[in-house]
Protein backbone atom coordinates (compact mmCIF):
# COMPACT_ATOMS: atom_id res chain seq x y z
CA UNK A 1 0.00 0.00 0.00
CA UNK A 2 3.17 2.58 0.18
CA UNK A 3 3.67 3.96 -2.61
CA UNK A 4 7.74 4.61 -2.00
CA UNK A 5 8.65 2.15 -4.95
CA UNK A 6 7.00 3.31 -8.24
CA UNK A 7 9.66 3.36 -11.50
CA UNK A 8 8.27 5.99 -13.31
CA UNK A 9 9.31 7.92 -16.15
CA UNK A 10 9.56 11.86 -15.56
CA UNK A 11 8.56 14.14 -17.85
CA UNK A 12 9.93 17.80 -19.22
CA UNK A 13 8.09 20.20 -17.66
CA UNK A 14 8.78 22.72 -20.66
CA UNK A 15 6.21 22.15 -22.60
CA UNK A 16 3.48 23.24 -19.75
CA UNK A 17 4.94 26.11 -19.88
CA UNK A 18 4.92 26.79 -23.43
CA UNK A 19 1.43 25.83 -23.98
CA UNK A 20 -1.10 28.79 -22.88
CA UNK A 21 -3.47 26.34 -22.14
CA UNK A 22 -1.70 24.70 -19.32
CA UNK A 23 0.24 27.25 -17.93
CA UNK A 24 -0.87 29.70 -14.98
CA UNK A 25 -0.21 33.17 -14.68
CA UNK A 26 3.05 34.21 -13.34
CA UNK A 27 2.05 35.28 -10.23
CA UNK A 28 -0.13 31.87 -9.43
CA UNK A 29 2.86 30.40 -11.01
CA UNK A 30 5.19 32.11 -8.59
CA UNK A 31 2.84 31.62 -5.45
CA UNK A 32 2.87 27.86 -6.23
CA UNK A 33 6.20 27.38 -6.30
CA UNK A 34 6.83 29.46 -3.42
CA UNK A 35 4.60 27.59 -0.94
CA UNK A 36 5.89 24.23 -2.27
CA UNK A 37 9.58 25.21 -2.16
CA UNK A 38 8.46 26.71 1.81
CA UNK A 39 6.65 23.57 2.74
CA UNK A 40 9.63 21.39 1.37
CA UNK A 41 12.13 23.71 2.94
CA UNK A 42 10.38 23.49 6.47
CA UNK A 43 9.91 19.86 6.80
CA UNK A 44 12.45 18.26 4.82
CA UNK A 45 15.67 20.31 4.37
CA UNK A 46 15.34 21.83 7.28
CA UNK A 47 15.28 18.51 9.60
CA UNK A 48 18.08 17.00 7.58
CA UNK A 49 20.62 20.01 8.13
CA UNK A 50 19.43 19.95 11.76
CA UNK A 51 20.98 16.67 12.17
CA UNK A 52 24.59 17.27 10.86
CA UNK A 53 24.40 21.21 12.22
CA UNK A 54 23.59 19.38 15.93
CA UNK A 55 26.17 16.57 15.16
CA UNK A 56 28.88 19.05 14.59
CA UNK A 57 28.12 21.48 17.32
CA UNK A 58 30.72 20.64 20.05
CA UNK A 59 33.41 19.79 17.05
CA UNK A 60 35.02 17.06 15.31
CA UNK A 61 36.23 15.85 18.41
CA UNK A 62 33.36 14.90 20.61
CA UNK A 63 31.99 13.62 16.69
CA UNK A 64 34.38 11.24 16.53
CA UNK A 65 34.81 10.15 20.15
CA UNK A 66 31.17 9.73 19.70
CA UNK A 67 31.51 7.32 17.09
CA UNK A 68 34.50 5.44 18.41
CA UNK A 69 33.11 4.77 21.79
CA UNK A 70 32.51 0.46 21.96
CA UNK A 71 28.85 0.59 22.30
CA UNK A 72 28.33 2.96 19.12
CA UNK A 73 30.67 0.54 17.34
CA UNK A 74 28.49 -2.73 19.35
CA UNK A 75 25.66 -1.17 17.55
CA UNK A 76 26.73 -0.51 14.27
CA UNK A 77 27.33 -3.84 14.30
CA UNK A 78 23.92 -5.15 15.71
CA UNK A 79 22.46 -3.40 12.82
CA UNK A 80 24.76 -4.31 9.85
CA UNK A 81 23.94 -8.40 11.11
CA UNK A 82 20.61 -7.62 11.36
CA UNK A 83 20.26 -6.71 8.06
CA UNK A 84 22.59 -8.81 6.79
CA UNK A 85 19.94 -11.90 8.09
CA UNK A 86 16.64 -10.11 7.05
CA UNK A 87 17.05 -8.54 3.69
CA UNK A 88 18.20 -11.46 1.90
CA UNK A 89 15.27 -13.76 3.75
CA UNK A 90 12.81 -11.31 2.50
CA UNK A 91 14.61 -11.24 -1.21
CA UNK A 92 13.54 -14.45 -1.36
CA UNK A 93 10.50 -14.70 -0.46
CA UNK A 94 10.19 -11.46 -2.61
CA UNK A 95 10.92 -13.56 -5.62
CA UNK A 96 9.05 -16.71 -4.97
CA UNK A 97 6.08 -14.49 -4.36
CA UNK A 98 6.45 -12.07 -7.52
CA UNK A 99 6.87 -15.43 -9.43
CA UNK A 100 4.19 -17.15 -8.14
CA UNK A 101 1.73 -14.11 -8.28
CA UNK A 102 2.68 -12.74 -11.94
CA UNK A 103 3.70 -15.33 -13.88
CA UNK A 104 0.61 -17.98 -12.85
CA UNK A 105 -2.99 -17.76 -12.58
CA UNK A 106 -5.20 -18.73 -9.48
CA UNK A 107 -7.75 -18.36 -7.40
CA UNK A 108 -7.67 -15.68 -4.09
CA UNK A 109 -4.66 -13.70 -6.15
CA UNK A 110 -5.92 -10.33 -5.52
CA UNK A 111 -6.36 -11.28 -2.03
CA UNK A 112 -2.78 -13.04 -1.26
CA UNK A 113 -0.89 -9.65 -3.14
CA UNK A 114 -3.36 -7.51 -0.02
CA UNK A 115 -1.79 -9.72 2.80
CA UNK A 116 1.74 -9.62 1.48
CA UNK A 117 1.47 -5.82 2.07
CA UNK A 118 -0.09 -6.09 5.57
CA UNK A 119 2.98 -5.14 7.17
CA UNK A 120 2.83 -1.65 6.00
CA UNK A 121 -0.46 -0.94 7.41
CA UNK A 122 0.63 -2.66 10.75
CA UNK A 123 1.72 -0.08 13.24
CA UNK A 124 5.85 -0.81 13.96
CA UNK A 125 4.73 -0.93 17.94
CA UNK A 126 2.41 -4.00 17.03
CA UNK A 127 5.12 -5.62 15.40
CA UNK A 128 7.29 -5.53 17.90
CA UNK A 129 4.17 -7.12 20.77
CA UNK A 130 3.15 -10.00 18.21
CA UNK A 131 6.98 -11.32 18.82
CA UNK A 132 6.70 -11.04 22.55
CA UNK A 133 3.29 -12.03 22.86
CA UNK A 134 4.55 -15.33 21.00
CA UNK A 135 8.07 -15.36 22.46
CA UNK A 136 8.19 -13.37 25.76
CA UNK A 137 8.71 -14.63 29.45
CA UNK A 138 4.41 -14.79 29.35
CA UNK A 139 4.11 -15.59 25.54
CA UNK A 140 3.05 -19.02 24.01
CA UNK A 141 6.25 -20.80 23.63
CA UNK A 142 7.73 -18.53 26.89
CA UNK A 143 7.33 -21.58 28.87
CA UNK A 144 9.23 -23.55 26.69
CA UNK A 145 12.00 -21.11 25.38
CA UNK A 146 12.91 -21.19 29.13
CA UNK A 147 13.26 -24.64 29.95
CA UNK A 148 15.36 -25.12 26.90
CA UNK A 149 17.53 -21.77 27.45
CA UNK A 150 16.62 -20.27 24.02
CA UNK A 151 16.18 -16.16 24.00
CA UNK A 152 14.15 -14.60 21.81
CA UNK A 153 12.97 -11.75 23.25
CA UNK A 154 15.02 -9.08 24.60
CA UNK A 155 17.95 -10.99 22.25
CA UNK A 156 19.52 -10.67 18.94
CA UNK A 157 17.13 -13.16 17.39
CA UNK A 158 13.76 -11.22 18.45
CA UNK A 159 15.14 -7.98 16.83
CA UNK A 160 15.91 -10.10 13.78
CA UNK A 161 11.83 -11.25 13.81
CA UNK A 162 10.66 -7.66 14.26
CA UNK A 163 12.70 -6.60 11.29
CA UNK A 164 11.97 -9.04 9.02
CA UNK A 165 8.36 -8.34 9.64
CA UNK A 166 8.55 -4.16 8.97
CA UNK A 167 10.73 -4.81 5.69
CA UNK A 168 8.85 -8.34 4.43
CA UNK A 169 6.37 -6.16 1.99
CA UNK A 170 9.31 -4.69 -0.11
CA UNK A 171 10.92 -6.50 -2.40
CA UNK A 172 7.84 -8.52 -3.30
CA UNK A 173 5.46 -5.34 -3.70
CA UNK A 174 8.62 -4.03 -6.30
CA UNK A 175 8.83 -6.81 -8.53
CA UNK A 176 5.06 -7.85 -8.60
CA UNK A 177 3.93 -5.14 -10.93
CA UNK A 178 7.34 -5.30 -12.43
CA UNK A 179 7.05 -8.58 -13.39
CA UNK A 180 3.06 -8.31 -14.40
CA UNK A 181 3.84 -6.00 -16.85
CA UNK A 182 6.57 -7.79 -18.44
CA UNK A 183 4.25 -11.41 -18.94
CA UNK A 184 5.48 -14.69 -19.58
CA UNK A 185 6.58 -14.89 -23.50
CA UNK A 186 10.01 -14.72 -22.75
CA UNK A 187 10.12 -17.13 -20.22
CA UNK A 188 8.03 -19.40 -22.28
CA UNK A 189 9.93 -19.23 -25.32
CA UNK A 190 12.89 -20.40 -23.07
CA UNK A 191 11.20 -23.00 -22.02
CA UNK A 192 10.35 -23.99 -25.49
CA UNK A 193 13.88 -23.49 -26.30
CA UNK A 194 14.85 -26.43 -23.29
CA UNK A 195 16.13 -24.42 -20.74
CA UNK A 196 15.51 -25.57 -17.26
CA UNK A 197 14.23 -23.51 -14.54
CA UNK A 198 17.73 -22.79 -13.01
CA UNK A 199 18.66 -21.56 -16.55
CA UNK A 200 15.76 -19.59 -16.83
CA UNK A 201 15.85 -17.55 -13.79
CA UNK A 202 19.22 -16.27 -14.25
CA UNK A 203 19.41 -15.64 -18.24
CA UNK A 204 15.87 -14.85 -18.88
CA UNK A 205 14.28 -13.40 -15.68
CA UNK A 206 16.88 -12.03 -13.67
CA UNK A 207 17.91 -9.77 -16.03
CA UNK A 208 14.36 -8.59 -16.98
CA UNK A 209 14.03 -7.70 -13.20
CA UNK A 210 17.52 -6.83 -11.73
CA UNK A 211 16.65 -2.86 -11.03
CA UNK A 212 12.77 -3.84 -9.49
CA UNK A 213 15.15 -6.06 -7.54
CA UNK A 214 18.26 -3.43 -6.25
CA UNK A 215 15.08 -1.07 -6.02
CA UNK A 216 13.24 -2.94 -3.82
CA UNK A 217 16.56 -4.45 -2.21
CA UNK A 218 17.63 -0.60 -1.36
CA UNK A 219 14.36 0.32 0.40
CA UNK A 220 13.83 -2.85 2.42
CA UNK A 221 17.76 -1.90 3.52
CA UNK A 222 17.39 1.13 4.32
CA UNK A 223 14.18 0.57 6.43
CA UNK A 224 15.55 -2.48 7.91
CA UNK A 225 18.66 -0.62 9.44
CA UNK A 226 16.52 2.76 10.48
CA UNK A 227 13.70 0.53 11.99
CA UNK A 228 12.85 1.60 15.77
CA UNK A 229 9.21 1.34 17.23
CA UNK A 230 9.54 -2.47 16.23
CA UNK A 231 13.12 -3.30 17.90
CA UNK A 232 12.23 -0.96 20.33
CA UNK A 233 9.85 -3.35 22.14
CA UNK A 234 12.11 -6.60 21.67
CA UNK A 235 15.34 -4.79 22.32
CA UNK A 236 15.25 -4.66 26.08
CA UNK A 237 17.96 -1.89 25.43
CA UNK A 238 21.06 -3.71 26.70
CA UNK A 239 23.78 -1.56 25.91
CA UNK A 240 26.48 -3.58 23.44
CA UNK A 241 24.06 -6.51 23.45
CA UNK A 242 20.92 -5.76 22.18
CA UNK A 243 21.18 -1.76 21.27
CA UNK A 244 20.42 -1.15 17.06
CA UNK A 245 22.16 2.33 15.69
CA UNK A 246 18.71 3.68 16.21
CA UNK A 247 18.26 2.40 19.91
CA UNK A 248 20.97 3.84 21.00
CA UNK A 249 20.67 7.20 19.52
CA UNK A 250 17.72 6.96 21.61
CA UNK A 251 20.07 6.34 24.45
CA UNK A 252 22.20 8.82 24.40
CA UNK A 253 19.38 11.47 23.98
CA UNK A 254 17.51 10.54 26.90
CA UNK A 255 20.52 10.85 28.82
CA UNK A 256 20.82 14.84 27.64
CA UNK A 257 24.00 13.36 25.71
CA UNK A 258 22.77 15.27 22.53
CA UNK A 259 26.02 15.60 20.90
CA UNK A 260 26.93 11.87 20.65
CA UNK A 261 23.03 11.03 19.72
CA UNK A 262 22.96 13.65 16.78
CA UNK A 263 26.32 12.06 15.85
CA UNK A 264 25.03 8.54 15.96
CA UNK A 265 22.08 9.75 14.03
CA UNK A 266 23.99 11.63 11.36
CA UNK A 267 25.26 8.41 10.43
CA UNK A 268 21.48 7.18 9.94
CA UNK A 269 21.08 10.11 8.12
CA UNK A 270 23.42 9.75 6.04
CA UNK A 271 22.26 6.54 4.91
CA UNK A 272 19.13 7.54 4.01
CA UNK A 273 21.23 9.64 1.85
CA UNK A 274 22.71 7.05 -0.10
CA UNK A 275 19.84 5.53 -0.19
CA UNK A 276 18.22 8.40 -2.18
CA UNK A 277 20.64 8.90 -4.47
CA UNK A 278 21.22 4.91 -5.22
CA UNK A 279 17.59 4.74 -5.61
CA UNK A 280 17.17 8.02 -7.91
CA UNK A 281 20.22 6.12 -9.99
CA UNK A 282 18.10 3.00 -10.20
CA UNK A 283 15.35 5.22 -11.47
CA UNK A 284 17.41 6.87 -13.91
CA UNK A 285 18.59 3.58 -15.24
CA UNK A 286 15.92 1.24 -15.43
CA UNK A 287 14.22 4.52 -17.60
CA UNK A 288 17.02 4.92 -19.85
CA UNK A 289 17.43 1.06 -20.86
CA UNK A 290 13.58 0.62 -21.26
CA UNK A 291 11.40 3.62 -21.35
CA UNK A 292 8.12 2.25 -22.86
CA UNK A 293 7.84 0.01 -18.76
CA UNK A 294 8.49 3.76 -17.26
CA UNK A 295 4.49 3.89 -16.33
CA UNK A 296 4.62 0.48 -14.24
CA UNK B 1 -1.39 -13.99 -22.34
CA UNK B 2 -4.03 -14.78 -24.66
CA UNK B 3 -4.13 -18.59 -25.62
CA UNK B 4 -4.66 -20.28 -28.78
CA UNK B 5 -8.87 -20.05 -29.01
CA UNK B 6 -8.97 -24.37 -29.39
CA UNK B 7 -7.75 -24.15 -25.99
CA UNK B 8 -10.66 -23.78 -23.20
CA UNK B 9 -9.05 -20.52 -22.11
CA UNK B 10 -10.63 -21.14 -18.28
CA UNK B 11 -8.33 -23.55 -17.65
CA UNK B 12 -4.61 -22.91 -18.77
CA UNK B 13 -1.86 -25.29 -19.07
CA UNK B 14 1.40 -23.77 -17.04
CA UNK B 15 4.15 -24.07 -19.22
CA UNK B 16 6.87 -22.45 -16.77
CA UNK B 17 8.25 -24.19 -13.87
CA UNK B 18 8.26 -23.90 -9.99
CA UNK B 19 4.71 -23.04 -9.96
CA UNK B 20 4.06 -25.29 -6.73
CA UNK B 21 7.50 -24.38 -5.12
CA UNK B 22 6.98 -20.70 -5.28
CA UNK B 23 3.36 -20.51 -4.28
CA UNK B 24 3.83 -22.78 -1.13
CA UNK B 25 6.97 -21.18 0.19
CA UNK B 26 5.08 -17.61 -0.17
CA UNK B 27 2.20 -18.78 2.26
CA UNK B 28 4.63 -20.92 4.37
CA UNK B 29 6.76 -17.59 4.85
CA UNK B 30 3.63 -14.98 4.89
CA UNK B 31 2.06 -17.55 7.90
CA UNK B 32 5.09 -17.76 9.75
CA UNK B 33 6.09 -13.82 9.54
CA UNK B 34 2.95 -12.33 9.38
CA UNK B 35 -0.33 -14.24 10.04
CA UNK B 36 0.57 -16.34 12.99
CA UNK B 37 2.27 -13.92 14.98
CA UNK B 38 -1.14 -11.33 14.00
CA UNK B 39 -3.48 -13.77 15.11
CA UNK B 40 -1.46 -13.88 18.57
CA UNK B 41 -3.04 -10.78 19.19
CA UNK B 42 -6.32 -11.59 18.28
CA UNK B 43 -6.34 -14.81 20.54
CA UNK B 44 -4.43 -13.46 23.21
CA UNK B 45 -6.93 -10.31 23.41
CA UNK B 46 -9.99 -13.29 23.25
CA UNK B 47 -8.95 -14.11 27.00
CA UNK B 48 -10.44 -11.41 28.36
CA UNK B 49 -14.23 -11.12 28.38
CA UNK B 50 -16.36 -8.11 26.42
CA UNK B 51 -16.91 -5.94 29.56
CA UNK B 52 -13.22 -6.23 30.33
CA UNK B 53 -11.78 -5.48 26.97
CA UNK B 54 -14.28 -2.45 26.57
CA UNK B 55 -13.30 -1.08 30.18
CA UNK B 56 -9.53 -1.04 28.74
CA UNK B 57 -10.00 -0.01 25.53
CA UNK B 58 -12.47 2.79 26.27
CA UNK B 59 -10.54 3.84 29.36
CA UNK B 60 -9.88 7.67 30.19
CA UNK B 61 -6.54 7.61 29.16
CA UNK B 62 -6.63 5.50 26.65
CA UNK B 63 -9.38 7.90 24.52
CA UNK B 64 -7.38 10.51 25.30
CA UNK B 65 -4.65 8.54 23.03
CA UNK B 66 -7.02 7.81 19.97
CA UNK B 67 -8.51 11.59 20.14
CA UNK B 68 -4.75 12.42 19.81
CA UNK B 69 -3.75 10.38 17.13
CA UNK B 70 -6.49 10.25 15.29
CA UNK B 71 -7.25 13.93 15.64
CA UNK B 72 -3.51 14.97 14.65
CA UNK B 73 -3.31 12.29 12.10
CA UNK B 74 -6.35 13.60 9.95
CA UNK B 75 -4.79 17.16 10.14
CA UNK B 76 -1.63 16.13 8.98
CA UNK B 77 -3.18 14.41 6.21
CA UNK B 78 -5.10 17.20 5.31
CA UNK B 79 -1.82 19.83 5.59
CA UNK B 80 -0.31 16.88 3.63
CA UNK B 81 -2.99 16.99 0.34
CA UNK B 82 -3.16 20.80 0.13
CA UNK B 83 0.99 21.00 -0.05
CA UNK B 84 1.41 17.43 -0.97
CA UNK B 85 -0.70 18.63 -4.49
CA UNK B 86 1.40 22.12 -4.40
CA UNK B 87 4.70 20.06 -4.42
CA UNK B 88 3.75 17.40 -7.22
CA UNK B 89 2.24 20.17 -9.13
CA UNK B 90 5.42 22.15 -9.06
CA UNK B 91 8.09 19.16 -9.54
CA UNK B 92 5.47 18.15 -13.40
CA UNK B 93 4.95 21.38 -14.47
CA UNK B 94 7.80 24.19 -13.67
CA UNK B 95 11.34 23.98 -13.91
CA UNK B 96 13.51 25.52 -11.21
CA UNK B 97 17.03 24.77 -10.33
CA UNK B 98 17.92 22.00 -7.81
CA UNK B 99 14.60 20.48 -8.93
CA UNK B 100 15.84 16.89 -9.20
CA UNK B 101 17.54 17.54 -5.31
CA UNK B 102 13.92 18.21 -4.17
CA UNK B 103 12.53 15.31 -6.32
CA UNK B 104 14.82 12.59 -4.86
CA UNK B 105 14.63 13.89 -1.36
CA UNK B 106 11.00 14.26 -0.94
CA UNK B 107 11.08 10.59 -0.48
CA UNK B 108 13.65 11.58 2.86
CA UNK B 109 10.76 10.51 5.99
CA UNK B 110 10.95 7.13 3.76
CA UNK B 111 14.43 6.76 3.65
CA UNK B 112 15.38 8.76 7.48
CA UNK B 113 15.14 6.50 10.48
CA UNK B 114 11.79 7.59 12.37
CA UNK B 115 14.28 8.40 15.52
CA UNK B 116 16.25 10.23 14.02
CA UNK B 117 13.48 12.32 12.31
CA UNK B 118 12.45 12.72 15.95
CA UNK B 119 15.11 14.41 17.34
CA UNK B 120 15.73 16.44 14.77
CA UNK B 121 12.24 18.15 14.37
CA UNK B 122 12.88 18.43 18.78
CA UNK B 123 15.56 20.48 18.07
CA UNK B 124 14.43 22.23 15.65
CA UNK B 125 11.05 23.27 17.59
CA UNK B 126 12.28 23.64 20.89
CA UNK B 127 12.37 26.52 22.47
CA UNK B 128 16.16 27.29 21.68
CA UNK B 129 15.97 25.84 18.43
CA UNK B 130 15.75 27.66 14.86
CA UNK B 131 12.02 27.24 14.59
CA UNK B 132 11.61 27.05 17.91
CA UNK B 133 13.09 30.53 18.86
CA UNK B 134 10.74 32.20 16.56
CA UNK B 135 7.43 30.97 17.95
CA UNK B 136 8.25 31.51 21.51
CA UNK B 137 8.16 35.04 21.58
CA UNK B 138 4.72 34.65 19.37
CA UNK B 139 2.90 32.09 22.19
CA UNK B 140 3.35 29.19 20.37
CA UNK B 141 5.06 26.37 21.74
CA UNK B 142 5.35 23.04 19.26
CA UNK B 143 7.89 20.96 21.21
CA UNK B 144 6.04 19.04 23.96
CA UNK B 145 2.56 19.78 23.02
CA UNK B 146 0.19 18.07 20.91
CA UNK B 147 1.13 20.44 18.16
CA UNK B 148 4.37 18.71 17.81
CA UNK B 149 2.82 15.33 17.57
CA UNK B 150 1.26 17.10 14.31
CA UNK B 151 4.33 18.56 12.87
CA UNK B 152 6.33 15.07 13.36
CA UNK B 153 2.89 13.70 11.69
CA UNK B 154 3.67 15.91 8.42
CA UNK B 155 6.92 15.17 8.11
CA UNK B 156 6.11 11.56 7.68
CA UNK B 157 3.42 11.73 5.61
CA UNK B 158 4.89 14.30 3.36
CA UNK B 159 5.72 11.54 0.38
CA UNK B 160 2.39 9.78 -0.09
CA UNK B 161 0.33 12.64 -1.62
CA UNK B 162 3.27 13.90 -3.54
CA UNK B 163 4.11 10.23 -5.06
CA UNK B 164 0.71 9.22 -5.66
CA UNK B 165 -0.66 12.38 -7.63
CA UNK B 166 2.89 12.83 -8.92
CA UNK B 167 2.61 9.87 -11.81
CA UNK B 168 -1.28 10.97 -13.25
CA UNK B 169 -0.57 14.06 -13.00
CA UNK B 170 2.48 13.57 -15.62
CA UNK B 171 0.50 11.03 -17.73
CA UNK B 172 -2.50 13.46 -18.19
CA UNK B 173 -3.26 14.79 -21.66
CA UNK B 174 -2.62 18.28 -22.50
CA UNK B 175 -5.63 17.94 -24.78
CA UNK B 176 -7.99 18.17 -21.56
CA UNK B 177 -6.57 21.21 -20.81
CA UNK B 178 -6.63 22.82 -24.47
CA UNK B 179 -10.28 21.73 -24.52
CA UNK B 180 -11.49 23.17 -21.81
CA UNK B 181 -9.27 26.46 -22.59
CA UNK B 182 -10.88 26.68 -25.83
CA UNK B 183 -14.29 26.61 -24.79
CA UNK B 184 -13.75 29.49 -22.95
CA UNK B 185 -12.77 28.09 -19.46
CA UNK B 186 -10.29 29.96 -17.03
CA UNK B 187 -7.19 28.45 -15.47
CA UNK B 188 -9.08 28.13 -12.08
CA UNK B 189 -12.50 26.83 -13.82
CA UNK B 190 -10.34 24.39 -15.82
CA UNK B 191 -8.48 23.46 -12.43
CA UNK B 192 -11.79 22.40 -10.46
CA UNK B 193 -13.87 20.98 -12.98
CA UNK B 194 -11.45 19.45 -14.84
CA UNK B 195 -8.46 18.40 -13.52
CA UNK B 196 -9.74 18.10 -10.17
CA UNK B 197 -12.13 15.27 -10.52
CA UNK B 198 -9.63 13.58 -12.43
CA UNK B 199 -6.71 14.18 -9.61
CA UNK B 200 -9.34 13.24 -6.94
CA UNK B 201 -9.12 9.57 -6.21
CA UNK B 202 -5.20 9.74 -6.23
CA UNK B 203 -5.36 12.92 -3.41
CA UNK B 204 -8.12 10.55 -1.94
CA UNK B 205 -5.35 7.89 -1.82
CA UNK B 206 -2.33 9.47 -0.49
CA UNK B 207 -4.40 11.47 2.27
CA UNK B 208 -5.56 7.75 3.26
CA UNK B 209 -2.41 6.30 2.90
CA UNK B 210 -0.60 9.08 5.19
CA UNK B 211 -3.57 9.15 7.43
CA UNK B 212 -2.91 5.04 8.23
CA UNK B 213 0.86 5.73 8.13
CA UNK B 214 0.57 8.58 10.89
CA UNK B 215 -1.87 6.52 13.29
CA UNK B 216 0.40 4.26 13.85
CA UNK B 217 3.50 6.35 13.82
CA UNK B 218 5.89 6.15 16.79
CA UNK B 219 9.45 6.65 16.72
CA UNK B 220 9.01 10.35 14.97
CA UNK B 221 6.81 11.48 17.37
CA UNK B 222 7.72 10.35 20.84
CA UNK B 223 10.49 12.60 20.96
CA UNK B 224 8.94 15.86 19.97
CA UNK B 225 5.55 15.21 21.99
CA UNK B 226 6.56 15.33 25.87
CA UNK B 227 4.36 12.28 26.53
CA UNK B 228 2.27 14.03 28.89
CA UNK B 229 -0.74 11.69 29.88
CA UNK B 230 -4.10 12.71 28.68
CA UNK B 231 -2.04 15.84 26.58
CA UNK B 232 0.17 14.42 24.30
CA UNK B 233 0.34 11.10 24.89
CA UNK B 234 -0.42 8.74 21.28
CA UNK B 235 -2.06 5.42 20.73
CA UNK B 236 0.99 3.81 20.28
CA UNK B 237 2.88 5.14 23.41
CA UNK B 238 0.27 3.39 25.28
CA UNK B 239 0.88 -0.13 24.12
CA UNK B 240 4.35 0.08 24.97
CA UNK B 241 3.65 1.91 28.73
CA UNK B 242 1.15 -1.38 28.90
CA UNK B 243 3.62 -3.70 28.13
CA UNK B 244 6.32 -1.96 30.14
CA UNK B 245 4.00 -2.66 33.24
CA UNK B 246 4.07 -6.27 32.18
CA UNK B 247 0.49 -5.46 31.25
CA UNK B 248 0.54 -8.28 28.14
CA UNK B 249 -3.83 -8.36 27.83
CA UNK B 250 -3.90 -4.45 28.12
CA UNK B 251 -1.76 -3.76 25.73
CA UNK B 252 -3.21 -6.51 22.80
CA UNK B 253 -6.67 -5.04 23.85
CA UNK B 254 -5.40 -1.77 22.78
CA UNK B 255 -3.77 -3.26 19.34
CA UNK B 256 -6.77 -5.06 18.63
CA UNK B 257 -8.72 -1.52 18.10
CA UNK B 258 -5.57 -0.17 16.02
CA UNK B 259 -5.40 -3.45 13.79
CA UNK B 260 -9.46 -3.52 13.29
CA UNK B 261 -8.77 0.61 12.32
CA UNK B 262 -5.38 -0.62 10.27
CA UNK B 263 -7.37 -3.41 8.10
CA UNK B 264 -9.96 -1.09 7.60
CA UNK B 265 -7.78 1.47 6.13
CA UNK B 266 -6.43 -1.01 3.98
CA UNK B 267 -9.97 -1.88 2.41
CA UNK B 268 -10.17 1.37 1.88
CA UNK B 269 -7.18 2.39 0.24
CA UNK B 270 -7.36 -0.74 -1.88
CA UNK B 271 -11.04 0.72 -3.30
CA UNK B 272 -9.73 4.10 -3.35
CA UNK B 273 -7.48 2.77 -5.92
CA UNK B 274 -9.38 0.78 -7.77
CA UNK B 275 -11.20 3.51 -8.48
CA UNK B 276 -8.12 5.77 -9.37
CA UNK B 277 -7.66 3.41 -11.81
CA UNK B 278 -10.39 3.37 -13.24
CA UNK B 279 -10.71 7.25 -12.78
CA UNK B 280 -7.87 7.65 -15.18
CA UNK B 281 -8.06 5.26 -17.00
CA UNK B 282 -4.78 3.13 -16.06
CA UNK B 283 -4.79 -0.09 -15.72
CA UNK B 284 -3.61 -2.08 -12.28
Amino acid sequence: MAVAGVLHARVDARRYQTNAATRESPWVKRLILGLALAFFALFLLMPLIAVFAEAFRKGWFTYVTALSDPDALAAVRLTLLIAAIAVPLNLVFGVAAAWAIAKFEFRGKRFLTTLIDLPFSVSPVIAGLIFVLLFGAQGWFGEWLFEHDVKIVFAVPGLVLATIFVTFPFVARELIPLMEAQGREEEEAAVVLGANGFQLFWRVTLPNIKWGLLYGVILCNARAMGEFGAVSVVSGHIRGQTNTLPLHVEILYNEYNFSAAFAVASLLALLAMVTLGLKSFIEWKANRNAPTVGAI
Amino acid sequence: MSVAPFFNPTRQTRVLPGFHLALGYTLVYLSLIVLIPLAAVFITSATLSWSEFWAVVSSPRVVATYKLSFGASLLAGAINTVFGLMLAWALVRYSFPGKKLIDALVDLPFALPTAVAGIALTALYAGNGWIGSLLEPLGIKVAFTPLGVLVALVFIGVPFVVRTVQPILEDLETELEEAAASLGANRWQTFTRVLLPVLLPALLTGFALAFARAVGEYGSVIFIAGNIPMISEITPLIIITKLEQYDYVGATAVAVVMLVFSFIMLLAINLLQAWSAKRTGRDR
